[in-house]
C-alpha cells in the first residue's frame, strides 16, 4: 500500500524510516473552533484557565497523573537493603533517565553520607598518596558526558524456561542513562604519580557493603570519571552521593558508588563481587572473569508488554539501543518474527556509550506480529539470538544477557513477551 | 577497543607523567595520606595476602563464631540456609546443575577473608574481630577439606591455600563482549 506513509519497508507493515525524517507521524490536525460575539470566552475554557494555580516549590515533582511511573522494586524479606528497583521504561520516551527513576542495585543499602566528613583517598603503587575532599574535587576542572550505567544482571530473567510476562521496565530496566559531570580519573591519579608496573585499580565504597571491585588502570586512565553530578544536579544518595566512580561502557557494579578509596596496584584483588558475582560460567566448567564491558544490545520499549495497541493503524515502534564498545551503528526492527527486517532512524546525536534511541513507523493490520529490534554498535558487533547467547554460558547464568527480545502481538492488539 | 590500544593508551599517559613533568590537568588540591591514615582506609585483602592482619584462628574455634553469627542466614555448615550456600559443589562447575559455592567456585582464600570481614555478618558488618574472621574462614574452609580440621589460619597459611578451583577463570579484560 502506497500513501503519505510511503512504501513498505519490510513486511508485516513496517514503513520506510524516511516518513519519520519528513515529519509524517503524528501531524495534529488543527481544529477550527467557532465563536460566537455575545459569549464570555471562558464558556469554552478549561477550569485551569479561570483559577489561578498554584505557586512555586522549591524542587519540581512529577504530576500526580503520572504518580504510576514507579521504579518497581521488591526487597527481600528482612534485608530490605539488598537487591534493585529498575529504571520504568515502557513509561519514559527520549534517552535521559530521571535522576529519582535511575535504577538501584545496593548490596546493603543506601548510605547517608555527610560530604564534609567524607574523604576519597588515592594510595598503593602512586608516588604521592593523596586524600581529597568533595571541597577539594570541586575546584577541578569538570568535564560532563552521557553515559548509560547497566547491571550485569540486567535482563537476567530472559534465560528462563518460559517467558516472563512482565513490563520492558521490569525485564530490563537495570540500565538508566544520564549526563554525567565530574573529574577526569586521570587527572587525580597523574596528580599521586602512578608506579611503573601497576597496571589495576581498586575502587571502594563507603556503603555497609564495603563495595570493592578492580578495574584495568589503562580504563581508569582512559575514560573514567569521579561523577559527582548527574543531570546537573549533585548525584543522588541511591547513586553514590557524594561521588561515584564512573567506567564508560562497564558492568554497573564495576563503577562504584559512595567512592571512598582508589588502590592502585599490580593484578586485580579478585574481590568477592569479581569472583563470586559477576563472573560467568562456561559450558565447560570454567567462568570468564573480568568481562567489564557491556555488550550491544537494544529493546523496543512500545509497543511492549502493558502497552496494547488500541486497533489497526498506524503506530510508531519506539526504543531504545546501547553498548559499551561505543557508538550504535544501526537498528533493525522485524514485525514478522525476524523473516525481514527494517532499519530504524536513530535520533541524533548518536553518543558512544549512551542509550540511543530509535524508532520506526509500522501499520499494524490488526494480525499476529512479532516485533524484534537488532542492534550493532561500531565495533560491528550485533546483538545474537537468544539461543545463540544461551550456547555461550552454563545453564542458570544470567550475567550479560543482550540477546534479541521479541514481543508478541496478539489480533486482540495485547502485547505479550515472546521467545522468537 | 582493544586491550592493546587501551595498554597504549595508558604507556603513553603513564610515560607524559613520568617523563615530561607537564604541567598537570588540575589544580593539585590532594594533601599527603599519611601512612596511618592509609592503614586505616586499606582493608583489601589481593591474592598475595600481602595487607593481612595480625591474629589467627582454628576451625574449632571457627565453628563456634559460625554458628553464632552466621548459621541463621547461611545454614548448618554453609548450606541449606535462607542465603547463599557456601560449601559442596566441588566438581559440579562442568556438570548440567553448577552449584556455585565458597568452596566450589571461588578462586582465592584471601577473597573469603576479605569480603567476611568488610560485609558480614548483614546485619553489622566490620563487627568480626581479625582472629573471628580467620577462624570462621578456617572452618568453612575445613568442612570441603580444603583445610585439615586441625588447621590453624594466619597471615601465612591464608594465602597459601589452594582453592579446588584456583585455575577455573578466564580473564575477559579486554575481550569482547557478545
Amino acid at each position: 500500500m502506497t500513501d503519505r506513509w510511503g512504501e513498505a519497508a519490510a513486511g508485516n507493515g513496517l514503513l520506510h524510516r524516511r516518513a519519520l525524517l519528513t515529519g509524517g507521524v503524528l501531524a495534529a490536525g488543527a481544529g477550527a473552533a467557532g465563536a460566537a460575539g455575545a459569549q464570555v470566552i471562558g464558556d469554552g475554557s478549561p477550569a485551569t484557565m479561570k483559577t489561578p494555580g498554584a505557586t512555586f516549590s522549591g524542587y519540581g515533582q512529577p504530576s500526580k497523573w503520572r504518580a504510576d511511573i514507579q521504579r518497581p522494586f521488591a526487597p527481600a524479606p528482612g534485608r530490605p537493603g539488598t537487591g534493585s528497583s529498575r529504571t520504568p521504561l515502557h513509561l519514559l520516551e527520549g534517552t535521559i533517565t530521571p535522576a529519582g527513576l535511575h535504577f538501584e542495585r545496593h548490596h546493603n543499602g543506601v548510605p547517608q553520607i555527610d560530604p564534609a566528613q567524607h574523604r576519597l583517598t588515592i594510595h598503593g603503587l602512586v608516588r604521592r598518596p593523596l586524600v581529597f575532599t568533595l571541597d577539594a574535587l570541586l575546584q577541578y576542572p569538570m568535564e560532563t558526558s552521557c553515559r548509560f550505567v547497566e547491571c550485569a544482571g540486567n535482563s537476567g530473567g530472559m534465560t528462563a524456561a518460559t517467558p516472563t510476562q512482565a513490563t520492558a521496565g521490569a525485564l530490563h530496566g537495570l540500565v538508566s542513562n544520564s549526563e554525567w559531570t565530574g573529574v577526569r580519573l586521570s587527572t587525580l591519579l597523574d596528580e599521586a604519580g602512578v608506579q611503573p608496573g601497576a597496571d589495576w585499580v581498586l575502587a571502594e565504597g563507603a556503603d555497609a557493603a564495603g563495595m570493592s571491585r578492580s578495574a584495568p588502570l589503562a580504563k581508569a586512565m582512559q575514560d573514567a570519571m569521579i561523577a559527582l553530578y548527574q543531570n546537573g544536579e549533585p548525584i543522588r544518595p541511591e547513586q553514590g552521593f557524594p561521588m561515584r566512580l564512573l567506567l564508560p561502557g562497564f558492568q554497573g557494579n564495576a563503577n562504584v558508588k559512595w567512592l571512598r578509596r582508589l588502590k592502585v596496584t599490580k593484578g586485580p584483588t579478585y574481590t568477592k563481587d569479581e569472583t563470586s558475582r559477576y563472573s560467568e560460567l562456561m559450558p565447560d566448567g570454567k567462568a570468564r572473569i573480568f568481562m567489564l564491558e557491556m555488550g550491544v544490545k537494544s529493546v523496543i520499549t512500545r509497543p511492549s508488554f502493558g502497552l496494547s495497541m488500541r486497533g489497526p493503524g498506524v503506530y510508531e515502534i519506539s526504543g531504545l539501543a546501547w553498548s559499551g564498545a561505543g557508538r550504535i551503528a544501526k537498528v533493525e526492527v522485524s514485525a514478522d518474527g525476524g523473516k525481514s527486517w527494517a532499519q530504524a532512524a536513530l535520533e541524533g546525536p548518536v553518543l558512544p556509550k549512551a542509550l540511543t534511541r530509535f524508532r520506526l513507523p509500522w501499520r499494524w493490520s490488526g494480525g499476529p506480529a512479532v516485533l524484534l529490534s537488532r542492534a550493532t554498535d561500531e565495533a560491528r558487533e550485533r546483538q545474537p539470538t537468544r539461543d545463540a547467547w544461551l550456547a555461550q554460558y552454563a545453564p542458570g547464568q544470567g550475567y550479560h544477557y543482550n540477546a534479541i527480545n521479541a514481543w508478541g502481538v496478539g489480533a486482540d492488539g495485547a502485547v505479550a513477551h515472546v521467545y522468537a | 577497543m582493544s586491550m592493546h590500544r587501551l595498554a597504549g593508551i595508558a604507556l603513553i599517559a603513564a610515560a607524559a607523567i613520568g617523563v615530561s613533568g607537564a604541567a598537570p590537568a588540575g589544580p593539585s588540591l590532594g594533601r599527603p595520606a599519611t601512612a596511618a591514615e592509609i592503614a586505616a582506609v586499606d582493608i583489601s585483602v589481593a591474592p598475595d595476602g600481602a595487607t593481612l592482619p595480625v591474629g589467627s584462628g582454628s576451625v574449632v574455634a571457627g565453628e563456634a563464631v559460625y554458628v553464632a553469627k552466621c548459621q541463621a542466614c547461611h545454614g548448618p555448615r554453609g548450606a541449606d540456609g535462607p542465603m547463599d550456600r557456601l560449601t559442596g559443589g566441588v566438581g559440579s562447575l562442568a556438570t548440567p546443575k553448577p552449584l556455585k559455592t565458597v568452596a566450589s567456585y571461588w578462586p582465592y582464600a584471601t577473597t573469603l577473608f576479605d569480603y567476611t570481614r568488610r560485609a558480614m555478618p548483614l546485619t553489622a558488618p566490620q563487627s568480626l574481630s581479625n582472629d573471628e574472621v580467620y577462624a570462621v574462614s578456617a572452618y568453612l574452609l575445613s568442612i570441603d577439606g580444603i583445610v585439615p580440621k586441625d588447621a590453624v589460619l594466619d597471615a601465612r597459611s591464608l594465602p597459601a591455600v589452594k582453592m579446588p578451583n584456583r585455575d577455573g577463570f578466564v580473564s575477559w579484560a579486554g575481550r569482547k563482549t557478545r
